[in-house]
């Protein structure tokens, strides 16, 4: 759920899509779900004349399974808040104590 | 914000599978594991060494893992486009991808 958090917090911000196939998107991110899907609004190919197949896409949903890397601009990330929200989610569970 | 693909409804929507196919059809409907209807559907088949291929599929389902990419298509931007004259290696398959 923490990563969810994140890329909502990088709506709207330009980010480049790097996917499995080796092709590179970049663009707005436009949404984003909890399984880590995107939507990318003003899409361009990074080497598009090599890809004339997403020549003309005005807008691109890109299902999370496919992604292997998101490059997001750093000026744009916490990343101490980022460690620390992490080290949270994964502390171990405190036990309620009984009275 | 879910990232849902309710506004690519009724358009002309380019797909991307997992194997590198490209196909091109009229969304009709899919559902929240990204399977797909689509209809008047065509695969265009690219190579390096001859033109771009088109073939028609008619009605067509795509499941849900084996997409990759889907983008809403530029119609104007498409017709424009000398598909004849296109000669592009296909997009490479996704590898290590799960569902």
């Amino acid at each position: 759920m923490l990563f969810f958090s994140f890329f909502k917090t990088l709506i709207g911000k330009t980010v480049a899509v790097e996917l499995k196939n080796d092709v590179i998107l970049t663009g707005t991110l436009h949404s984003c779900d909890q399984y880590l899907n995107l939507k990318l609004s003003s899409v361009t190919v990074v080497n598009g004349d090599k890809y004339p197949q997403l020549g003309c896409l005005k807008n691109a949903f890109v299902r999370g399974s496919v992604v292997r890397y998101v490059q997001i601009p750093s000026g744009e990330v916490n990343t101490e808040l980022l460690e620390d929200a992490t080290r949270k989610e994964n502390a171990p569970k405190k036990r309620e104590v009984a009275k | 914000m879910a990232s849902t693909i309710k506004e690519l409804i009724d358009k002309k929507v380019n797909v991307v599978c997992v194997d590198g196919r490209n196909l091109i059809g009229i969304l009709s409907g899919y559902d929240q594991l990204q399977n797909l209807v689509l209809t008047d559907c065509h695969e265009r088949s690219y190579s390096s060494t001859s033109p771009v291929e088109l073939v028609p599929l008619g009605v067509y389902i795509v499941r849900g893992d084996s997409l990759a990419i889907l983008g809403e298509l530029d119609v104007e931007e498409d017709a424009k486009r000398d598909l004849g004259g296109i000669r592009a290696e296909p997009v490479r398959p996704v590898l290590h991808t799960q569902s």
